[in-house]
C-alpha cells in the first residue's frame, strides 16, 4: 500500500534522518520526497510503500508520536485520499 | 503528486474540519413483518444486529487508515408504520425499544425508521405510529423518527399537519430532545444518510451504504480566497471545493461498502454545520459578502451556494442522493445562532432560505407556550415552499418548556445551543381545525 507521509514544522537539524531512520526500521520504502522551506517552516512530503504486513494506523501513530516529540507535525495518510480528491 | 494539493488535503481535514459526517447503511425490514410483535421485534433485532455488526468498527478502520475523521456511524430502516401493521398492536413502543436496543448493541448513535408516509393518507399503521411518537421519542435514547406530511405529487395532508403539531407540542411537555429526533417533511427522499430524518425507502435494495459528506469550513477558507472577485468567481470556487469534498466521500462510501459488502448507494454532498468554530454555513455566507446572515441578500447568497454545491458534487460521484445542498439548523450553526441573537435572523427570513436550500427549519427553538396550530402552520408553510418547487423541506422546531423568547436552551453534542426564536402571535388555529387535504398543484404555468 502506497502512503503519504507529511512533515511541517520549525526547521532543525536532522529532520530528515529522523523521520527516514524511523521508516528504515519499519522496513517502508521511500519512493519520492520532496522538501523545501515556507516562511521558515521545514515542509516535507514523501510517497512511502509499506510492506503488506504493515499497520497503518500503528505506523501513524508512532509517527504522530515521533512528531510531538520534535516539535514537528506528522501526518501519515493512504495515497488513494490525495489521488481521489485531486485526480479524476 | 503535487505536493500542494497533498498540503491542501492535509490542511482541509486538520484546520478546516472537513469530515465525512457520516456513514448510514439502510436496511429493509420488509423480510421482518409478522403479525406477532414479539416474533417481529425479535427479527428486526437480529437483521439490524447481523447486517450492521461491523459497521463502527469497518468505519474506524477507514477513518485511521485515511486520516479522515468519520463522525457518524448509523443505520436508518424501512419506515416502522408498514413493518409494524401487521401485528394490530395499539402502539409501537415495543418496536421503538428494539430499534434503541439493536442501535446500542452495535454501538452506533443514531438509528433512523420510527416513519410514516401519510402524504396523501393514513393506513392503520400510521395511526399507531404517529400516536405513539411523544412516548417513544421520549422513552428511547437514539431512535429518530420522521413523518412525511406531504408531496409534490399528492399534495398535503392538513389532518397530519394539524396532528403533527399536536404531537410537537405534546413531546416537548415530556422532555426537551424528544422534538431534537423528529422531523416532518415534504417530499421526504429514501436515500437520506442525515439524520433525524433518515428512513431506508421500499423502493432501496436490502441493505446499502449510504455516505454524507460535510465541509462548510473548507468552502470558507477557498471563498477567502478570492475576496472581491465577481460572484460567478465565487460559485466556481464553490463548485472546485465541492468537487474535492465529494470526491473524498465517494472515496470513503466505495471502501466501507467493499469491506462490509453491501452495495454503495448514494453520496449526500450537503454543507452540515457544527457549534465547531469555522464549520458554519452562515459564515460562508457572511464570506460571500453579507456583514451578517439574514439581511437582504441572504437567500440569493444562500441559492448560489446551494447549487454550486450540487453542480461540484454531481461529477464527483457515481450516485448522488439524499437531501445534497447546504443545511441550516439554527442551534447547530455558531454563526445563525449569532445573528439570531444580534436581532438579524428571524423564522421569517428562515422560512424564505428554506425555499432555496435542501432542508426547512432546523433547529428552532421556540417559546414554550407556542399553540399546537401555530407549529402546524409553520409545518404547513414549509410544506407548501417543498411541494410547489418539486424539492424536499422539513421542520424541526422545538417548543420549550417554560421558557420565552430571549432564553436560550442548551441541547449538548453536535445539536449545539440555541436561542429562544419569536413565533407570530397571531392565530393559525381556524385553518388547521379545519383539516382536509390541499390539493397537489399544478405543473405548468409556473409564474
Amino acid at each position: 500500500m502506497k502512503a503519504i507521509l507529511t512533515v511541517v514544522g520549525k526547521d532543525q537539524v536532522g529532520i530528515i534522518a529522523k523521520v527516514s531512520s524511523f521508516l528504515a526500521e519499519k522496513n517502508i520504502n521511500i519512493l519520492d520526497l520532496s522538501q523545501t522551506i515556507m516562511d521558515g517552516y521545514f515542509t516535507m512530503m514523501m510517497m512511502t510503500e509499506l510492506p503488506e504486513t504493515s499497520n497503518l494506523k500503528e505506523t501513524s501513530d508512532q509517527l504522530q508520536e515521533l512528531g510531538h516529540a520534535n516539535d514537528l507535525t506528522i501526518t501519515f495518510r493512504n495515497a488513494e485520499l490525495y489521488k481521489s480528491m485531486h485526480q479524476l | 503528486m503535487d505536493a500542494t494539493q497533498i498540503f491542501e488535503t492535509a490542511h482541509m481535514i486538520s484546520d478546516e474540519n472537513l469530515d465525512i459526517r457520516t456513514i448510514t447503511m439502510g436496511i429493509s425490514l420488509i423480510d421482518c413483518i409478522d403479525s406477532d410483535s414479539d416474533r417481529a421485534c425479535q427479527k428486526i433485532y437480529d437483521k439490524i444486529t447481523t447486517k450492521a455488526k461491523d459497521l463502527v468498527k469497518v468505519g474506524e478502520q477507514i477513518e485511521a487508515e485515511y486520516g479522515i475523521p468519520i463522525i457518524n456511524k448509523r443505520v436508518s430502516v424501512t419506515p416502522i408504520s408498514l413493518i409494524a401493521a401487521a401485528s394490530k398492536d395499539r402502539d409501537y413502543l415495543k418496536y421503538a425499544k428494539t430499534l434503541d436496543r439493536a442501535a446500542k448493541a452495535i454501538g452506533i448513535n443514531f438509528i433512523g425508521g420510527f416513519s410514516a408516509l401519510v402524504q396523501k393518507g393514513y393506513q392503520s399503521g400510521d395511526e399507531t405510529l404517529i400516536a405513539s411518537l411523544p412516548q417513544v421519542l421520549h422513552e428511547t435514547e437514539l431512535v429518530c423518527a420522521s413523518v412525511n406530511v406531504g408531496s409534490t405529487k399528492a399534495g398535503i395532508n392538513m389532518d397530519a399537519v394539524a396532528q403533527m403539531g399536536q404531537v410537537v407540542k405534546a413531546a416537548s411537555e415530556l422532555d426537551l430532545m424528544t422534538n431534537a429526533k423528529l422531523v416532518i417533511f415534504c417530499n421526504a427522499v429514501e436515500d437520506n444518510p442525515f439524520m433525524a430524518g433518515a428512513f431506508h425507502g421500499v423502493g432501496e435494495a436490502d441493505t446499502v451504504i449510504n455516505v454524507g459528506v460535510s465541509g462548510p469550513g473548507v468552502v470558507k477558507a477557498a471563498l477567502e480566497k478570492v475576496a472581491g472577485q465577481p460572484l460567478d468567481v465565487v460559485a466556481n470556487t464553490i463548485k472546485e471545493t465541492a468537487f474535492k469534498i465529494t470526491r473524498m466521500g465517494q472515496l470513503v462510501g466505495t471502501e466501507a461498502s467493499k469491506r462490509l459488502n453491501v452495495p454503495f448507494g448514494i453520496v449526500d454532498l450537503s454543507l452540515a454545520p457544527t457549534p465547531a468554530v469555522g464549520d458554519s454555513v452562515a459564515q460562508v455566507l457572511e464570506e460571500i459578502g453579507l456583514e451578517q446572515v439574514g439581511t437582504h441578500g441572504t437567500t440569493a447568497a444562500l441559492a448560489m451556494l446551494n447549487d454550486a454545491v450540487k453542480k461540484g458534487g454531481i461529477m464527483a460521484c457515481n450516485a448522488v442522493g439524499g437531501l445534497s445542498g447546504a443545511f441550516i439548523p439554527v442551534s447547530e450553526d455558531a454563526g445563525m445562532i449569532d445573528a439570531v441573537n444580534a436581532g438579524r435572523l428571524d423564522i421569517s427570513k428562515l422560512e424564505a432560505m428554506t425555499a432555496v436550500c435542501s432542508v426547512g427549519l432546523d433547529m428552532i427553538a421556540v417559546p414554550g407556550d407556542t399553540p399546537a396550530e401555530t407549529i402546524s402552520g409553520m409545518i404547513a408553510d414549509e410544506a407548501a415552499i417543498g411541494m410547489i418547487n418539486n424539492k424536499t423541506t422539513a421542520v424541526r422546531v422545538i417548543p420549550v418548556k417554560g421558557k420565552g423568547v430571549g432564553d436560550t436552551v442548551e441541547f449538548g453534542g453536535l445539536l449545539g445551543h440555541a436561542p429562544i426564536m419569536a413565533v407570530n402571535s397571531a392565530s393559525s388555529a381556524k385553518m388547521i381545525h379545519r383539516g382536509g387535504r390541499i390539493p397537489a398543484p399544478i405543473h405548468s404555468f409556473k409564474n
